[in-house]
């Protein structure tokens, strides 16, 4: 797929959870190999959003959706797509680390193993890469067989992550995935995207404007279920076209 | 003023006796079970069967009670893990959408546990009669397993409860499925499991109506599942009936190894139970 077509494309988006209309008439066009970032106050439905693109709301209660998400062009909510090839597709990093009740070599062996791979030389050599990949293979090389809930917050993050693209993503999605973590992890994670984004799509939430302004090279603007602007960071931040918006970037100041 | 001052002074006094009241017969309970019992407490008690004579005060003791019991709550325990555990991931994890149906499981649930054990063995031994078994150390398993059924489930429902959806999230980004998700809630819950059991096994060991028809009663150490099986509150009973005061007094020893064995499978749970709560927080 080349830069700059639609990853996922998101079309009459609608979400109502228990009666509330909580997304309304959403289509927006994610591109490949970017980062971009979804804003916009609290309870405006982000994550909601976010949940939609790997269908997490399946777990949930009375949550309807409907509309089309189109994953490389395939329909995530047809009932004839298989759920777990599509959330394999997405790396999911969530606002706080939760790390699988296991060792830190299971926790990123985990997915290869449920996904086929037995061997234990092919998972040596995933476990290292994508702890390498995230910048936390020397930091716990010694103890890859202890527990994994003993590392710190920020290192648990970062296997998260290395969790997630160890299953071969195309796709990370990360909701408000440094709120967390102190200002050094913070800035590895972010250092991570950027990096990251030669091969992977990010969706990523964020309160932070300057997080966005760092690490993204698009803005989703939402407000109250709806997309308001949406466009490049740049344009977004500096030279918002939208009343809403404008109010709500007027804080940044670069 | 004053007689706000007299009303507090009241009630303090009210409560500190309640407290009092309970926490004494605790003592008095516990105190005169091994003031009468000990003397009686020989070493012949925990490491032989009942000889004969025994039951007029001759020589023998109770192992094939304490094996007996332990057999039973230890075999409805798994029996019962066996048949709850999916249930209670039924509940948390299948039922999604469906919160009308699982809230009534749980109420029939909440209704199972509170009827009384003779109940249960009253339809174990309805279920026995059906396929011609006589009473047995199955028996008495079938019966003791419908008792601690109910038991488990609500525990373990609410041991699931307390996992993070966002764990179950996290399995299933990975592109994990429902059961292999499961999977990984079973693992998170590991030390709940085993409060779920002692807690079963507390609760079985103990129970006597259960077992009154079922398991029967034999001074041998059951060597299969269709030989009759003896307990300890059975044990407990036919002794105290007695008009010998030796047999009597070992009746009260039996009661003393009953109680310290529920009594350590009790301070165990609570203990795993605060580890577990620490842990989540
Ligand atoms: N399970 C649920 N049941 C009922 N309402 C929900 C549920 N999940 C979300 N909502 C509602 O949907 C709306 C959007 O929620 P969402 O979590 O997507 O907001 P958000 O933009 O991520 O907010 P935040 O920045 O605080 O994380 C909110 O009004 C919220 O109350
Ligand atoms: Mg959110």
């Amino acid at each position: 797929m080349t830069k700059d077509k639609a990853h996922i494309s998101v079309q009459d988006l609608n979400v109502h959870i228990g009666g509330n209309h909580i997304l309304k008439d959403l289509n927006i066009d994610i591109p490949n190999k970017s980062v971009t970032s979804i804003i916009g106050p609290s309870g405006c439905g982000k994550t909601t959003l976010l949940k939609t693109f790997n269908r997490l709301h399946d777990t949930a209660a009375d949550v309807k959706v409907t509309g089309k998400v189109l994953v490389d062009g395939e329909d995530i909510y047809d009932p004839n797509t298989e759920i777990t090839h599509i959330r394999k597709k997405m790396g999911l990093l969530s606002q706080r680390p939760y790390p699988l009740p296991m060792s830190i070599y299971d926790n990123v062996a985990y997915g290869p193993r449920i996904h086929g791979t037995r061997k234990r030389q092919d998972l040596d050599i995933i476990v290292e890469k994508q702890l390498k990949a995230t910048a936390l293979w020397n930091e716990v090389k010694d103890r890859l067989h202890s527990s994994a809930t003993r590392l710190s917050i920020g290192q648990q993050q970062r296997l998260c992550l290395a969790r997630g693209l160890a299953v071969g993503p195309e796709i990370i999605l990360g909701d408000e995935s440094t709120s967390a973590l102190d200002p050094v992890s913070t800035s590895i994670i972010e250092d991570l995207f950027v990096k990251l984004k030669q091969d992977y799509s990010i969706v990523l939430v964020t309160h932070i404007l300057r997080q966005a302004a760092r690490v993204s090279d698009y803005i989703i603007f939402v407000y109250e279920g709806r997309i308001v602007e949406y466009g490049k960071t740049e344009q977004v931040l500096r030279d918002p076209r939208e009343e809403l918006t404008k109010e709500y970037v007027k804080g940044y100041i670069v | 003023m004053r007689r706000r001052n007299l009303e507090e002074l009241f009630f303090k006094f009210l409560m500190v006796l309640a407290t009092l009241v309970v926490g004494g017969s605790f003592f008095l309970i516990v105190g005169t079970i091994f003031y009468k019992g000990a003397p009686y407490m020989t070493f012949d008690m925990l490491t032989k069967t009942p000889g004969g004579g025994f039951y007029i005060g001759k020589e023998g003791g109770i192992l094939n009670a304490i094996i007996g019991s332990m057999y039973v709550a230890g075999g409805a325990t798994i029996l019962g893990l066996i048949i709850s555990i999916p249930v209670a991931i039924y509940l948390n994890m299948y039922m999604d959408g469906k919160k009308f149906l699982s809230n009534t499981l749980r109420m029939v649930f909440d209704v199972l546990f509170g009827i009384p054990s003779i109940v249960y063995g009253a339809f174990g031994f309805l279920i026995m009669v059906y396929f011609g078994l006589r009473a047995s150390l199955l028996g008495g398993i079938i019966a003791v397993t419908l008792l601690v059924i109910p038991i488990l489930v609500r525990t373990l429902d609410e041991v699931i409860r307390t996992v993070p959806l966002e764990l179950r999230d996290a399995a299933l980004s990975l592109g994990s499925t429902r059961w292999e998700t499961a999977k990984v809630v079973l693992r998170a819950i590991r030390p709940g499991i085993i409060t779920a059991i002692l807690i079963s096994f507390g609760r079985a060991i103990g129970d006597v109506a259960a077992v009154l028809f079922t398991a029967g009663f034999s001074d041998n150490i059951p060597t299969s599942l269709h030989e009759p099986a003896a307990t300890l509150p059975l044990a407990i009973f036919f002794q105290l009936g007695s008009p010998i005061e030796e047999v009597q007094g070992r009746g009260y020893a039996s009661a003393l190894i009953l109680t310290i064995v529920v009594l350590i499978i009790t301070i165990l749970s609570e203990l795993l139970v605060k580890k577990f709560y620490k842990h989540k927080s």
